[in-house]
């Protein structure tokens, strides 16, 4: 044993949490909404989220290893963010778009802007807008196909397989064109959409074990479903329709982007009053591109221009320090 | 409403059960006594005495050498064994009187006297207290007699004992409470004698009921001294926090407590005023918190200012097993050492060993959680404090208030990152500060 001493500054201790538990918390949480798409899309969306993941994580790992730089995937934040991407995307994607998606999420979003922290954008979000630009028709195709007897191709083809088929567009898109939407199926999740977005139950599970372990706190989340409620309320031409309201906050990418993309740390602000601002920038962000753009992906560009604007409105409501209110707003 | 407190801080776990039972021993030096010209705040003192010269307990040996400075005074008596530049706490090499113990123990004239405290005059009393060498015991230093005479002492409305002793596993206040709380109560009315409009009030935290017990009992016949129970969080003990839990009032780093109109003084130093005003007693005892997970048997003691810290250990039955790290003071805001051979000083207060040292764990980057923002007890965002420190940015981190911190190193203790922000933003603080005073 070493005859020294440690000598190192004060404070000399610290707090057992670690990146890594929050990490693996924010997994954990994933979990429910992961199983859920995986029981209502079939095998091929958790085919879809391992090959995410790993293509998030190798090019993490091997971005580290070029650039010469030590390899920061224990961490876990690359496993993370290829989780988070997979639920963002249809089953029925072709697997080589889903590493693209990986790809770019990790290595442009994230690395080359200096890594973990650094981002200025959600990886995850920005990689699912990428792929939406570029792969438009394979990224809004829902559709997944019944085949009574499946096999390792057509698992890997562009088909996709489940025990029910699930057709057409989704809740979503059916409330836009003024239709009826079955709430308690969205509630559930037994309808089309994106492999993570379509069981509020589930979303609402993991969230409220990220609230619990207080890894995240509800005042973006409920900021911004609040916000947005009132924007629909005023501007959504249906009034206060109660099955409207929740028919939008069922609907789309709103519970998973709420409680799991705009609350990422890096992108988000870090005061108080700053998270509330930012919640109901995002509401109001959300709303026009829901009511007055053409209605889906709302909550994802929304998110984008958000943690674009974040910078601002964290420097105008960082707290005052304790003590130095007033002379601080005589300047 | 809940127990009174203050934005943000945290929650450490406390390591005050190994000692806080057990009573206080009376530990005598074996070795020689070594007194550092600067035990304080202020220009260090000068040595009154040469080699050779012999000294008596509670003896001037080194003279308060400017308007902040304290006085020296020798807790043996004995003969100058040499003046020399000897290690300390903090792992600087001050000059030093060393002083060889004849185990006699023979007084100055007059140590001891008993006086009538409310027969003295203001300026006799604040006399007393320098001539007795009196600092913030607490930890700060700052010379008592100095705090004790602000600009204008009508306006002076309350004086608080800081009995929070929020530090984990230091409980040398503690035990001065359940073993002299007449003491306390009674330097405490010393303190009010000289600030007619004030009300005094014992700030104590809630982790200690029995302390809190005994002084509500021995001031409910106390007109102007009430004792206030604080809610346990680290740092409620700061200057600061203290003073906003008790009475509302905020400070930043360019007031005082005097300022708000209020006269802060740790209980240890509250005691140390009571010796030397109504007992004609110095300050020559320190009680000394020995715990942490790598010590034989945890306790205080009650030790000669000037003992070597490696006897104390060796009473505390030494260590169980080699630790990683050994620290004077507390866990939260104190100083790591390389080595037990250095003095006890009027400031000292713990020595604690730790088998793990939890602080040794390797920095990863900053994910903006914001836990340390939140946590910080001043309200300052110390994760960007650390970012403009390590980019050496100083415009921008005076800017966002970077200095208004106190040091508690509540946002390092936080950071799931394990990144040194304390200390980064201390370095580009004191180097500001540096910078100031040269200008």
């Amino acid at each position: 044993m070493s005859d020294l001493f440690h000598v190192s500054a004060a404070p000399h201790i610290r707090r057992p949490i670690t990146t890594r538990n929050i990490m693996r918390d924010v997994t954990i949480a994933l979990i429910p909404a992961s199983l859920f798409g995986i029981f209502n899309f079939g095998l091929r969306a958790l085919l879809v989220i391992l090959v995410t993941i790993i293509a998030c994580v190798a090019t993490e790992y091997f971005y580290c290893k070029g650039m010469k730089k030590k390899v920061t995937t224990g961490d876990y934040s690359a496993v993370v963010t290829g989780l988070l991407l997979a639920l963002n995307l249809p089953a029925s994607l072709p697997l080589w778009m889903a590493v693209v998606g990986g790809v770019f999420a990790i290595l442009i979003v994230k690395m080359l802007y200096g890594g973990l922290g650094q981002n200025f954008m959600n990886p995850a979000l920005t990689a699912r807008v990428f792929l939406h630009i570029s792969f438009l028709a394979r990224m809004a195709n829902f559709t997944v196909e019944k085949i009574s007897s499946p096999n390792v191709n057509d698992y890997l083809k562009n088909g996709a397989i489940a025990v029910d088929g699930v057709t057409g567009a989704t809740p979503l898109a059916a409330l836009k064109a003024g239709e009826t939407v079955d709430l308690f199926k969205m509630f559930i999740g037994n309808t089309g959409g994106t492999i993570g977005e379509t069981s509020a139950l589930a979303l609402l599970l993991g969230a409220g074990y990220l609230l619990c372990k207080k890894v995240i706190s509800l005042r973006i989340p409920f900021t911004y479903i609040l916000t947005l409620v009132i924007f629909v309320v005023i501007f959504g031409g249906q009034g206060f329709d109660i099955e409207f309201i929740l028919g939008h906050i069922l609907g789309g990418g709103l519970l998973l982007g709420a409680f799991f993309m705009a609350t990422d740390y890096v992108t988000c602000p870090v005061s108080a009053k700053g998270q509330i601002v930012y919640g109901i920038f995002l509401g109001i962000m959300t709303g026009i591109f829901r009511v007055v753009g053409n209605g889906v992906e709302g909550v994802s560009y929304a998110i984008l221009i958000g943690n674009m604007v974040m910078p601002l409105i964290d420097s105008a409501t960082y707290p005052r320090p304790f003590g130095k209110e007033r002379v601080q707003s005589e300047k | 409403m809940g127990k009174s407190t203050f934005p943000g801080g945290i929650h450490t776990y406390d390591g005050k059960e190994l000692t806080m039972d057990k009573p206080t021993t009376v530990l005598l030096p074996k070795g020689d006594l070594v007194f550092p010209m600067s035990q304080h705040i202020g220009a260090p003192a000068k040595p009154l005495v040469a080699k050779g010269d012999k000294v008596l307990v509670g003896q001037k040996i080194g003279d308060a050498s400017a308007f902040i400075s304290s006085n020296i005074i020798s807790s043996v008596s004995g003969t100058v064994k040499a003046i020399e530049k000897r290690l300390t706490v903090s792992g600087n090499m001050l000059e030093s009187i060393v002083i060889e113990n004849d185990n006699e123990y023979q007084k100055v004239d007059g140590f001891g006297k008993e006086q009538d405290y409310k027969k003295l005059t203001k300026e006799e009393i604040r006399n007393l207290v320098k001539e007795a060498g009196i600092v913030g015991l607490g930890g700060a230093g700052f010379p008592t007699h100095v705090k004790l005479t602000p600009k204008d002492e009508s306006k002076i409305d309350y004086v608080i004992v800081n009995a929070a002793e929020c530090e984990p596993y230091l409980t040398s206040d503690y035990r001065m409470m359940i073993e002299e709380p007449d003491k306390i109560i009674g330097g405490l009315n010393i303190i009010l004698r000289l600030f007619e409009n004030a009300k005094g009030i014992i700030a104590v935290e809630d982790n200690k009921p029995e302390a809190i017990k005994k002084l509500k009992e021995l001031t409910a016949n106390e007109t102007k001294i009430e004792v206030q129970e604080l809610a346990t969080k680290y740092p409620q003990g700061g200057e600061r926090q203290l003073v906003y839990s008790t009475t509302g009032r905020k400070l930043n780093s360019k007031k005082l407590p005097a300022d708000v109109g209020c006269i802060v003084d740790n209980v240890d130093t509250v005691i140390a005023i009571y010796m030397a005003v109504a007992k004609s007693t110095p300050l020559i005892r320190k009680i000394i918190t020995v715990s942490g997970s790598a010590v034989k048997n945890p306790q205080n003691f009650n030790v000669a200012i000037g003992i070597d810290y490696s006897e104390i250990l060796e009473a505390a039955g030494g260590f169980t097993d080699r630790p990683e790290k050994i620290i004077s003071g507390g866990p939260m805001m104190g100083n790591a050492m390389y080595s037990c051979n250095v003095p006890v000083t009027k400031v000292s207060s713990a020595l604690l060993g730790f088998l793990k040292d939890e602080a040794a764990v390797e920095e990863s980057p900053c994910i903006r959680c914001g836990r340390c923002g939140l946590e910080c007890p001043l309200q300052l965002m110390p994760f960007q404090l650390a970012a403009f420190s390590e980019r050496s940015d100083e415009e921008s981190f005076e800017k966002m208030g970077g200095l208004e911190c106190c040091n508690c190193g509540c946002c390092s203790y936080t950071c799931p990152a394990k990144r040194n922000l304390t200390q980064s933003i201390v370095q580009t603080k004191n180097s500001i500060l540096a910078k100031k005073r040269k200008a």
